[in-house]
């Protein structure tokens, strides 16, 4: 049961293209903003900051593909690949923008950093786990790693709670921003604990299999 | 080498800036204008004079624009822009505030009487404890000739400060998710409040405060981190224990009383060995300077510190 009219099959390629294009006009736009003086008095905090809450609201979306299928019937596992590579595109730039623009190659200040500041030890550590799932995110590498890869990509879990930690950890204080963020990513983690029960209580409701496959 | 050179050029004479009249004449042209003073945000920006003060930098000014509209005063959100956005609703006249605690002569300055002090034209390095600064020409006078008027009683130690609630006017004050407990307050030890370089502002760059800047009245502290200067500021309290702070409060571990510009002590979750200036290099070529002891002003303040330990003491 689908609340959706259902995209035509043809239209599938093009949709996900389309998606790749809509999904980096934020970081675009915000460029450009920056690079023409419209983004403030600090525009490459600015502009690092907007990346690194873009990478989250796309992990945000990856992670509720499965939840929406699950338990509203929308099947969008044809975006998930184009969102968790979009997230990982943010995650690149705002750690370029970190590197080039706001410390400007000053590799010891970049080092200490990591080292010493555990929020940007747990975002650089986010960014390296990032690494092997985008490279692993095309179909020779689905069939080719089989169960294993379903394995590996359990590591978005892991990426996202430190990119949720990483956001509120450089913060001031709290505020509505950052808590909603937060909040949807606990949500989207915490539902993989409870989605058995509740795919088992739908079946038995339906009396028809729900498939469970993908995550 | 001294951290300032002598008074050269009165920031108000460089402002790109047509004409300069007193106070009192602007004041009376709106009164025969039938304007009144009753407008919030920039139509309250009235032209100032002041005398050139003693402390001047030979450092290039923050853009005015910047210093307008980069502000953190989370009464009015969170966000560098929200306050210039959020405060046009707040209204800094008729304003007074009360001096009070430990002092002979406990009394209520009206602004008009806060505006006929000894006005100063001030430039100042601000440094934020997030790692960005300004050089700022302010216009104020010494907190201490506020001080002198009430008679301090020699069992005063501290000097509590505290901004206006008024939630119907300041955003941030309302609402679901704020960021800090209000009223926000702050506090200095009494040879740190009546230290030469402290100032109570009431304008800057030839004008009376913005707003976002902590119209009418706010508090300058220049060798300390930027959060120290609480804005819009309604009472000042003479007492004998060190006050409450609202930064402390809020995260003890990350942000002490004295919070003096030390680049040798880091906060727990960002270096502070270096300071972004606003406004300079833009998106391409960011400015990152040195961030110096009591943020340049060691030659004039550090003896306030002698024997203490500067990184218990943060």
């Amino acid at each position: 049961m689908a609340f959706l009219p259902a995209l035509p099959r043809k239209y599938h390629a093009a949709s996900i293209w389309a998606l790749y294009v809509i999904g980096l006009c934020p970081a675009a736009w915000y460029f450009y903003q920056a690079a023409t003086g419209c983004l403030g008095f600090n525009p490459v905090k600015t502009f690092e900051h907007l990346l690194g809450i873009w990478a989250l609201r796309l992990i945000i979306a990856t992670l509720a593909i499965t939840p929406l299928r699950d338990l509203f019937g929308i099947n969008w596992v044809r975006y998930r690949r184009a969102l968790g590579l979009l997230a990982f595109y943010y995650v690149a730039m705002h750690f370029s923008v970190y590197l080039l623009l706001d410390l400007q190659l000053n590799f010891g200040a970049v080092g200490g950093d990591i080292a010493r500041r555990p929020y940007i030890t747990i975002g650089f550590a986010a960014l390296l786990c990032l690494i092997p799932l985008a490279v692993t995110s095309n179909n020779w590498s689905i069939l080719k790693l089989g169960q294993g890869w379903v394995k590996l990509h359990k590591l978005i879990y892991l990426i996202a709670v430190a990119g949720a930690f990483h956001y509120v950890l450089a913060v001031k204080s709290v505020t509505a921003g950052p808590f909603i963020h937060v909040a949807l990513i606990a949500l989207l983690v915490a539902y993989r604990f409870v989605r058995r029960p509740i795919l088992t209580w739908k079946r038995s409701r339906n009396g028809q299999p729900v498939r469970a496959a993908g995550r | 080498m001294p951290a300032y050179r002598p008074p050269q050029i009165a920031a108000s004479e460089i402002t790109p800036k047509t004409i300069y009249m007193s106070r009192r004449n602007f004041i009376g042209a709106a009164a025969a204008a039938g304007i009144g003073l009753t407008f919030g945000g920039e139509a309250l920006a009235a032209p100032l004079t002041a005398q050139p003060g003693p402390y001047k930098l030979n450092e290039k000014l923050t853009p005015k624009e910047a210093i307008t509209t980069y502000n953190n005063f989370y009464e009015f959100g969170v966000g560098k822009e929200d306050p210039s956005q959020n405060s046009g609703a707040f209204k800094p006249t008729p304003w007074s505030v009360k001096v009070e605690g430990l002092v002979g002569k406990p009394k209520e300055f009206g602004l008009d009487e806060i505006m006929k002090m000894k006005l100063e034209e001030r430039t100042y390095r601000m440094r934020c404890v997030e790692g960005w600064s300004m050089v700022i020409p302010w216009i104020g006078f010494p907190l201490s000739a506020i001080l002198d008027k009430v008679d301090p009683l020699g069992s005063a130690k501290y000097v509590a400060f505290e901004t206006v609630v008024r939630p119907e006017e300041m955003p941030g004050q309302g609402g679901l998710f704020q960021a800090l407990p209000w009223p926000y307050v702050e506090g200095l030890r009494m040879d740190e409040a009546r230290h030469p370089l402290t100032i109570l502002a009431v304008g800057l760059y030839g004008e009376t405060l913005p707003n976002q800047n902590g119209a009418p009245i706010r508090l300058v502290v220049p060798w300390k981190y930027g959060f120290k200067g609480i804005k819009s500021i309604v009472k000042i309290k003479l007492v004998e224990e060190q006050p409450q702070t609202t930064w402390k409060n809020s995260n003890a571990r990350e942000y002490g009383f004295y919070s003096n510009v030390n680049p040798a002590v880091d906060h727990p979750r960002w270096s502070q060995a270096t300071e972004q200036r606003i406004g300079e290099g833009g998106f391409f070529g960011t400015k990152r300077v040195d961030t110096l002891p009591f943020n340049g002003y060691a030659d004039e303040v550090a003896s306030l510190y002698a024997g203490m330990d500067l990184k218990a003491n943060y």
